[in-house]
């Protein structure tokens, strides 16, 4: 008899810094996770979408009658049926509309043309493959360059001649905000009188998050409650809810969102896609559940991109190298419709932290949005909104700066570093650095590389005509959005809460509005708590996902999970345990001022062996309490952070360059990361894997590349590359421990750092293995046949 | 049409269109720990084992091609206790989100079969048609090793948690 579930369960206390293994494993190592796919109710329908194979076309008619005659077929819709129920166009989190079904024109390939029901998932398939579109073929608009040229065609008809966008004025029908930070004279005055100026563009390509999971719903709308149950791949189902409210009209109470386990996520599965859209409505329709699941290719071609930055940037320095000024433009192109997932306030999310590490005294960026014929987005694809684009732009700037000084990247580096006293660093561009000690973490990242012989091993090699280069990006991140006085979506403020009830037996149970999908949240929030109240951590189930249980909070992503909801479950321990305190002096029959928490007990103060632990606390909660105190022991707190945090680290890359085929092995990577405290080291170590992976996909394989026609050339994973196994080089990590000093227990977060940090770390290493040919910079992906056709070009040798 | 399955060793009979994938009919049958990631058999999160030791992605098969040949999911791995993979994949953080969990241990457990010594270098290319988006394969390398010294344990010998 096969066993249903182990018990594998850590035991006892087990708080911060304990690399415990992890409580979630038991269900998906036996094959009993609950993903959506997995759901399946009574009288469920499913649903397959249309979808559009020209980019930019018009809509001259659809017709359905073939598809209704396919067996299993119950019903067909098209933006004309959602209209009537007031959901062709949503609401997107930036401020945008974005049709949920082709209304009039498609203005993307693959883009959602049509919606069909169908007994089961072959024949709403089928159903879909008869519908007949007729489509007349415009001029499609793919060169963000050209998205603005006095002659390129409207993409946006709804809002054609309306110059006032949701942030600020537009230029050009195509154009969609344009947003600044930093003094622009300043800079330009600081570069003037700077000695050496250095520019360059580069890009960070358009990308996807790509789960394996897949992104999906189902729609369970109860015609005897009235209650609509949407089962739902989302990182943030509170969020979703609201707005699901809103644009249903339907009363919050009467929404019940479950994120049931989430086959990864990475930012893919933040946003309302039209899919979730049209199953909620079919299930209205039709008075039965509706599952939709997207294929691959729908996931790709469809879905929340990430990136697609095309920047340009020119830093001043003085001739030994101290950095004066930097100035930033940047093309952003957001596809059809802007429907990037940042916070009101900041349209080009958190960019500005594209100082960096660095102690630039002048500072100045600017970003263009446009609107492409492409799908929508501009997710924070495992990236705290568009930190990733920021941090690769600096962090291959300052080698492009070492180059023309002819000095050493960890040179130059560590003589701009903010130092250790400037915290709290007060950026150029704004923002307020928490903690970092940055010349160490460098240290210790290149002592355990080893640099110095490295860098001899370069030389030698050179001198033979041999390929070897070395990066480095000491980057720094900003996380943990954020602080309500700043941050919202959709006015919805980014804090997060954390529920907390202990039992009489001395059991818990703990419930956050973040959503976990993959990053350990079952343990780790069971190790805060055990850290705070001294109980089991085998005794303590963490629940997030479900909108009827779960506190509000606005989700996992952006790396704010621990930062946020991480702070909202100390602080909230925190509290339980002043309650505690009175409960254990009555116990033990002394005041309370003469009661301590020591060594996660309550004792009395000098009288050594007088304790009493938190379950027999919690047991006289229930039985035996001081007279007139509210029974129970369990609390909600909300917690707005006081600011962001940065975390930091160190990464160091050594590749060696087959010069006959141009192909880039990875030979050593170091990560030294600062994450403040660290809860689990083990969960740590491996989020920084799983990164630093996604990373190297970055820089040398991911991208999601056009034709001129606005044909999607990634649509699967035969031409959309993820690493396996055996390209994936072997990490080595390590870290510094800086805690934050605003946070509750000093986390910083870490799931994002090693994405962010890492490409530039690649990529400097590639252009240094090719400096001396007069490479300068190379743009991601960093193909075999882009360094083949360097190396050919520079008439080196194959052999 | 009709067909019968053989699924962790118990005869399933299920009614399945000519077309319908080994990976459809395995969840239809309320195995659910077999996924489904990709449309072009790329990604491995739907890998079973066929005849006991030949991994398969059942996205790549169809239903009807796959009887008379014992299939071998996730869900039939343990047995009264877990498979060394299994614990393996515990103990070493092989896992993250867990969707790639399933065909990646499938995958582990067919070439442990074969080789049961692996190198590094011949896990890595073992799991090559498994992707993993979570862990970056390190530790999933980690726990075959371990899974591998486990299982040429004398019979007994293995700790029991
Ligand atoms: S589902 Fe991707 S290989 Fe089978
Ligand atoms: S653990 Fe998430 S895909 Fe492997």
């Amino acid at each position: 008899m096969a066993i249903e579930s182990p018990n594998l369960e850590p035991k006892g206390i087990q708080g911060l810094g304990k690399a415990i293994k992890r409580k979630e494993d038991s269900r998906f190592i036996v094959g009993k996770g609950n993903y959506l796919d997995d759901i399946n109710l009574p009288g469920m329908m499913h649903m397959a979408l249309v979808h559009s194979p020209y980019a930019h076309a018009k809509i001259n008619g659809i017709d359905s009658s073939e598809a209704l005659k396919v067996p299993g077929v119950k019903a067909v819709i098209t933006s004309k049926e959602l209209a009537g129920a007031g959901l062709a166009w949503v609401p997107t989190l930036a401020g945008d509309k974005q049709m949920v079904l082709a209304d009039g024109k498609v203005l993307y390939q693959w883009q959602e043309v049509a919606a069909v029901f169908a007994d089961t998932r072959q024949a709403a398939a089928d159903g879909a493959a008869a519908v007949q579109v007729d489509y007349e073929p415009l001029q499609a608009v793919v060169d963000p360059y050209k998205a603005t040229d006095a002659d390129a065609p409207v993409l946006r008809e709804d809002i054609k001649d309306k110059m006032e966008g949701a942030h600020g004025p537009r230029r050009h029908n195509n154009h969609i905000w344009t947003w600044d930070v930093g003094s622009k004279d300043e800079t330009d005055q600081a570069l003037a009188s700077s000695e050496i100026r250095v520019k360059q563009h580069m890009v960070y390509p358009r990308s996807h998050p790509a789960p394996l999971e897949p992104c999906g719903c189902i729609g369970d709308m109860s015609k005897a409650t009235g209650r609509l149950t949407v089962y739902m791949t989302s990182q943030a189902p509170h969020a979703i809810r609201t707005v699901l409210s809103l644009v249903t009209g339907i009363p919050e109470n009467n929404i019940r969102v479950i994120s049931p386990d989430i086959g990864g996520g990475f930012g893919n599965k933040v946003p309302v896609y039209p899919g979730y859209v049209c199953a909620i409505v079919g299930s209205i329709v039709l008075g039965v559940p509706v599952k939709w699941v997207e294929t691959r290719t729908e996931n790709l071609t469809t879905t929340g991109f990430a990136r697609d930055f095309h920047m340009d940037i020119e830093i001043g320095a003085t001739k030994e190298g101290k950095v004066t000024a930097m100035k930033v433009y940047t093309l952003a192109d957001h596809g059809a419709f802007d429907a990037a997932a940042d916070p009101s306030k900041y349209p080009a999310g958190l960019f500005s932290i594209c100082t960096g590490s660095y102690d630039f005294p002048k500072a100045y960026a600017e970003v263009d949005a446009v609107y492409t014929n492409k799908a929508p987005g501009g997710v924070a694809y495992r990236c705290s909104f568009r930190v990733t684009e920021a941090s690769y732009l600096i962090e291959r700037s300052m080698d492009v700066l070492a180059h023309e000084l002819k000095m050493d990247p960890a040179e130059l580096r560590i003589k701009n570093f903010i130092q250790p006293a400037q915290f709290p660093y007060p950026s150029a561009l704004g923002w307020t650095y928490d903690s970092g000690d940055y010349e160490k973490t460098l240290k210790v990242a290149l002592d355990k590389l080893g640099y110095e012989e490295l860098r001899k091993e370069q030389a030698e090699k050179r001198a033979k005509g041999e390929l070897m280069g070395i990066g480095i990006s000491t980057f720094t991140e900003i996380v943990g959005a954020g602080p309500s006085k700043d941050f919202d979506i959709l006015g919805l403020k980014m804090f997060d809460g954390a529920e907390i009830r202990v039992h009489p037996s001395g059991s818990a149970i703990v419930r956050a509005g973040t959503r976990h999908q993959g990053q350990g949240h079952e343990t780790t929030w069971a190790q805060i708590v055990s850290e705070e109240l001294g109980l089991d951590v085998d005794k303590i189930i963490v629940e997030e996902g479900d909108t009827d249980t779960a506190p509000y909070g606005l989700g996992t992503y952006a790396s704010r999970s621990t930062p946020v909801a991480g702070g909202a479950m100390a602080l909230g321990a925190r509290r339980i345990r002043e309650k505690a305190k009175k409960i254990a002096a009555h116990l033990l029959e002394v005041g309370e001022a003469d009661v301590e928490w020591a060594d996660k007990k309550f004792s009395v103060k000098g009288v050594p062996g007088k304790s009493v632990t938190m379950s027999q606390v919690a047991f006289a909660a229930y039985t035996n309490l001081p007279q007139g105190m509210e029974p129970g022991l369990e609390t909600t707190y909300y917690y707005d952070p006081p600011n962001l945090t940065f975390p930091n680290g160190a990464y160091v890359c050594v590749v060696d360059v087959d010069k006959g085929t141009g192909e880039v092995k990875v030979r050593r990577f170091v990560a030294i990361d600062d994450c403040g405290t660290i809860i689990n080291p083990m969960i740590v170590e491996g989020q920084v894997h799983g990164g630093l992976t996604e990373g190297f996909a970055m820089a040398f394989m991911q991208e999601i590349a056009f034709d001129a026609e606005g044909n999607n050339l990634s649509s699967n994973f035969t031409d959309y590359l993820l690493p396996t196994s055996l390209e994936t080089p072997k990490w080595e990590t390590g870290h510094t421990v800086t805690p934050s000093p605003h946070h509750p227990i000093g986390a910083k977060g870490v799931g994002e750092s090693p994405t962010v940090g890492s490409p530039a770390a690649f990529v400097n290493a590639v252009v240094d293995a090719l400096a001396h040919l007069g490479v300068r910079h190379l743009d991601m992906p960093v193909t075999r046949e882009k360094v083949w056709k360097v190396l050919r070009g520079a008439g080196i040798d194959a052999f | 049409m009709q067909i019968t399955l053989n699924i962790n060793g118990q005869d399933k009979k299920m009614d399945v269109e000519p077309r319908t994938l080994l990976a459809h009919a395995i969840r239809d049958a309320g195995l659910t720990g077999t996924h489904i990631g990709c449309d072009s058999s790329s990604c491995g999160v739907c890998t079973v084992l066929l005849d006991g030791n030949i991994p398969v992605k059942s996205c790549t098969m169809f239903a009807v091609s796959a009887e008379g040949h014992p299939i071998t999911t996730v869900e039939g791995l343990a047995g009264s206790n877990l498979h060394p993979i299994q614990q393996a994949f515990h103990d070493q953080h092989g896992l993250q989100c867990g969707y790639c969990t399933p065909g990646m241990m499938l995958s582990s457990v067919a070439l442990l079969e074969r080789n049961p010594n692996p190198s590094e270098d011949e896990i890595r290319f073992a799991l090559s048609g498994n992707l993993c988006r979570c862990t970056g394969y390190q530790n999933i390398v980690k726990a075959v090793q371990q899974a591998a010294q486990a299982m040429n344990q004398p019979a007994g010998a293995a700790a029991d948690d």
